[in-house]
């Protein structure tokens, strides 16, 4: 099945080839631009999805090769160490906003002025226009391209909960209706502010009690309440394994991982979308390239994040364009041919409670709360 | 010449004296014997004693403070740490000079995370100030620009303060209409003899706006800071002034006239930051001063410096005692489980007809060569709740199915997964010890009138303690730096010391730790051995 759905993939990722010859003109000639790049990206499904909708195209319009490094969980420490050794081998690096927050304050990435080195948007507005409606930018270092959301899906076949469903995220936090594993991110964020909703703090107020002395430990203490039910996922992929083996019976993950186990692969799952909380991806260029290799980068990162590129990646996974003018090109699946909009995250029906992620707050407090948190889990 | 057969050397066929020429085949063949481990000495020395070399510089290292902080480490040197009272006035000026510069550079939110991992708080304090601190004493700067509008202009000061050569260059280039490419500021020797602090400070402020962002002069206001320190060294000395020529004259003798503020960077700090006013963040900066710290190390085993002296952490962050105790417990218990698995199975090997020993070796080698991730995973699917284990117990009535066994994220699937996968190195030397025991012994002690058991236990195992002893220190330090299986089987608690260092180097980026648990790791092998060898002896290990 799986195999089945990638060699689909693959099928359908040289149509786009084909089709952009047509735009082989406007493609602005590249001088003194290396015919190389490395970018890091996240592996599965989701750089799946950046080969076929732009770097294939990209390499078969210029002949550029481009390998990739399936790092980007680890990517400030592999910037740092690359940097430190003042060998920068990533020419191209996919990051989540926190992380990209943390690599421009610590110059490991270069600023990007959007206006000058990015394209305008379909409709005519300036890229800061078009990224801005979507509220993406969030740093001048940080080109996004897509937004997701963590949210939670749980299995549709619990005979415990006797026919309840969760219709609401502190569900999590009963175990008397809803018995049974969860499944949660061995991280403080998210997590944090999940507790504490539930714990009764309104959404305006999440982060003035973050801050506050004891904040933390009171999101900590509504964790304990189920802690001996969760298991801890590093990777995205766990939630839905997990779900799948009947490990778990609720667990949160990204969206389009959720959306996989639920429409490709036909799992007793559903999605609960109740407080999921928005994060945007994008791309940072490293500091410390030469010129021919920041050319080639720039170039690049023109083509892969035009309005078509971000609206055709949409077609390979369930992630919303950060771009505002991308927005009315996302169509259908590419190869199960279902209408993708209403499994996107940014889709009416599953944002009536939501949370954008407090970029500044995590990046001002993240060491703390990290060291917080991991301690909290060790113990 | 004196005739050589008489009392000379002997000599060699080809007339050389016998010492030389043995000597040179000698050192031919050292040479050779060199060359031919050169290969492997080189790999060696760059691959593992270098890196090793780095790890362990790595934990001691703490340039990082001194480098960012310079002024501010000085200013705090004679500052008793050990008050309850802030420091004077001058450390926040030099925490404010230096704060500028490393804002500029990006540097504070590094000296941020450094700081944070000894007292938490101080990331987010640096985040917080490096954001504000561009307008400390911005107050200064627009009095001086009400007192001389010119002043608001940054060709004034370049003007002033630069070399006539440079100004030369700089005003060709500005006319040449090129956007890059500014001629790199140089001070005039007056305008540092006469103001030397102003200079130094304008002209690192020039450096770091052409250098390191590009900019250029003409467009850029010097930090506030700059015209701070401008009107306190025209106040000290106001004959300063007739060093410079005519309107910069002019202007410097008005500012030592005119009353203007003075930038109050107690309050500046106060006001970004109440936290800069107690004693703690200052006492945090000048306890790591100094550019080697035994911090990491302290930290690894859950203490911290304070004013006071070295100290325990809170208790919520004491972890790393655990970890390690962890670590060694199961380990151990790992260890002696596949020793107690692992022994009969070797009895067998070494003592049953070749066809079935042959057939037993190949079912303990075919896991060996499997892959570990392919036989953590394959533990994953058998022990899990609804996994293989699991269903048979419930199909066949020994539990209830909501009572199903948690065999997996904890400490009990660790130790059944690794001492799964480190049998084979319990057997194999086991195996080839026992392999060399001449069954002659045993039948020899039977003959004699020993039973069974004192047959075996005072004869079979003595003679297998060497093989004992090679499979259990094979197996335990093998296990102490295990880390693939804990990450995916042990769950929150079944985690070890090996899984915290990969969590700092990879995410916390804590490498200073992560350093310090690895060289702490390895004393502790070390150690470990050496107690080893005092009782079993090393000598005694025969890994066949």
């Amino acid at each position: 099945m799986k195999i089945k759905t990638l060699l689909g993939a693959t099928a359908l990722a040289t149509l786009p080839i084909s089709a952009g010859v047509g735009f082989a003109q406007d493609l602005p000639a590249c001088d003194n631009c290396a015919d190389s790049m490395v970018l890091m990206s996240w592996g599965g499904a989701y750089q799946a999805s950046q080969v076929a909708a732009y770097a294939e195209p990209y390499s078969a319009l210029t002949g550029v090769t481009i390998t990739w490094d399936e790092g980007s969980n680890e990517a400030v420490a592999k910037m740092r160490a690359a940097s430190e050794a003042g060998n920068m081998t990533y020419d191209l690096v996919d990051v989540e906003g926190p992380d990209a927050q943390r690599a421009c304050d610590e110059g490991l990435a270069v600023e990007i002025d959007f206006d000058a080195a990015l394209a305008p948007g379909d409709d005519g507005s300036t890229p800061t226009d078009d990224f801005g409606t979507s509220g993406s930018i969030i740093n001048d270092c940080f080109v996004p391209q897509i937004v997701f959301s963590t949210t939670f899906g749980y299995r549709t076949d619990v005979a415990e909960w006797n026919g309840a469903t969760p219709d609401s995220l502190c569900a999590i936090f009963d175990l008397e209706t809803f018995p049974g594993m969860r499944a949660l991110e061995g991280r403080p964020k998210k997590n944090l502010e999940w507790a504490l909703l539930c714990d009764g703090v309104a959404k305006d107020d999440l982060y003035d009690v973050l801050s506050s002395d004891g904040g933390v430990e009171r999101a900590l203490a509504k964790l304990d309440t189920i802690r001996d039910n969760v298991v801890w996922w590093s990777a995205g992929a766990e939630t839905p394994q997990l779900l799948a083996d009947g490990e778990v019976v609720i667990g949160s993950t990204y969206n389009g991982r959720l959306f996989s186990a639920i429409v490709e692969q036909n799992q007793p799952i559903a999605m609960l979308w109740d407080w999921q909380v928005f994060d945007y991806d994008g791309w940072v260029v490293p500091e410390g390239l030469d010129d021919a290799r920041m050319n080639r980068v720039m170039h690049f990162l023109n083509f892969a994040t035009d309005t078509q590129r971000l609206a055709d990646q949409a077609k390979y996974i369930s992630y919303g364009p950060a771009r505002g003018s991308s927005q009315p090109l996302v169509s259908t699946h590419a190869t199960l041919g279902i209408e993708m909009a209403p499994h996107m995250p940014t889709n009416p029906a599953n944002q009536q409670n939501f949370l954008v992620n407090n970029i500044e707050w995590w990046a001002d407090n993240q060491d703390e709360v990290e060291a917080i948190f991991q301690n909290w889990l060790a113990r | 010449m004196t005739d050589p057969s008489a009392s000379g050397p002997v000599l060699s066929a080809d007339g050389l004296p016998l010492r030389r020429s043995l000597n040179r085949a000698l050192r031919r063949q050292k040479l050779r014997a060199f060359l031919l481990i050169a290969p492997l000495l080189v790999f060696v020395l760059v691959t593992f004693l270098a890196p090793i070399g780095d790890m362990l510089f790595r934990s001691v290292e703490n340039q990082i403070v001194s480098n960012t902080l310079p002024r501010t480490v000085v200013a705090l040197s004679d500052w008793d740490l050990a008050s309850d009272t802030r420091p004077d006035d001058a450390a926040y000026h030099a925490l404010a000079h230096d704060l500028v510069i490393a804002t500029e550079l990006k540097t504070h939110t590094r000296l941020g995370t450094r700081l944070n991992y000894e007292a938490s708080g101080m990331s987010s304090l640096f985040r917080s100030t490096g954001r504000d601190v561009e307008d400390f004493g911005e107050a200064v700067s627009k009095a001086l620009n009400a007192l001389d509008p010119a002043w608001g202009t940054p060709a004034t000061w370049f003007d002033m303060l630069g070399d006539p050569a440079w100004k030369d260059a700089q005003a060709s280039w500005a006319a040449s209409g090129n956007r890059n490419g500014e001629p790199a500021f140089r001070l005039a020797d007056t305008a540092r003899d006469a103001l030397p602090r102003t200079a130094e400070l304008y002209a690192s402020f020039a450096q770091i706006t052409q250098e390191v962002n590009g900019r250029s002069l003409t467009r850029q206001d010097p930090w506030h800071l700059v015209a701070d320190t401008l009107i306190e060294e025209i106040k000290a000395t106001p004959t300063a002034a007739a060093a410079f020529a005519g309107d910069h004259a002019r202007r410097l003798a008005a500012v030592a006239q005119a009353d203007l503020p003075r930038a109050d960077f107690v309050a500046a700090f106060g006001d970004s930051n109440d936290r800069w006013l107690t004693p703690e963040p200052w006492a945090v900066i000048a306890l790591y001063a100094a550019p080697y710290t035994p911090g990491y190390f302290l930290n690894a085993i859950d203490l911290g410096k304070t004013p006071q002296g070295i100290a325990p952490r809170p208790v919520d962050e004491q972890v790393y005692i655990v970890l390690f105790l962890r670590t060694l417990w199961l380990s151990l218990t790992i260890t002696a489980l596949c020793l107690l698995l692992g022994y009969p199975v070797s009895w067998l090997l070494a003592n049953l007809p070749a066809r079935q020993a042959n057939l037993l070796m190949i079912l303990v080698l075919l896991p060996f060569w499997t892959s570990l991730l392919v036989r953590t995973s394959a533990w994953k699917v058998l022990l899990q709740r609804q996994g293989v284990i699991n269903d048979i117990l419930v199909w066949i009535g020994l539990i209830s199915d909501d009572g199903r066994l948690v065999m997996i994220n904890n400490q009990l699937g660790t130790v059944i997964a690794m001492t799964h996968i480190l049998l084979p190195f319990m057997i194999l030397p086991l195996y080839s010890v026992m392999k060399t025991i001449p069954p002659s012994y045993m039948r020899a002690a039977k003959s004699l009138g020993a039973n069974d058991w004192s047959a075996f236990w005072r004869v079979y195992f003595p003679q297998s303690v060497p093989g004992i002893a090679a499979g259990s220190i094979l197996v335990f330090i093998l296990a102490i730096g295990y880390y693939i299986t804990p990450e995916l089987m042990g769950g929150a608690r079944g985690v070890f010391i090996s899984n915290r260092i990969a969590y700092h180097i990879g995410t916390s980026l804590n490498w200073g730790l992560a350093a310090a648990l690895g060289t702490m790791l390895l004393v502790v092998v070390l150690v470990l051995y050496w107690v080893y060898d005092r009782f079993v002896g090393v000598k005694n290990v025969k890994f066949g």
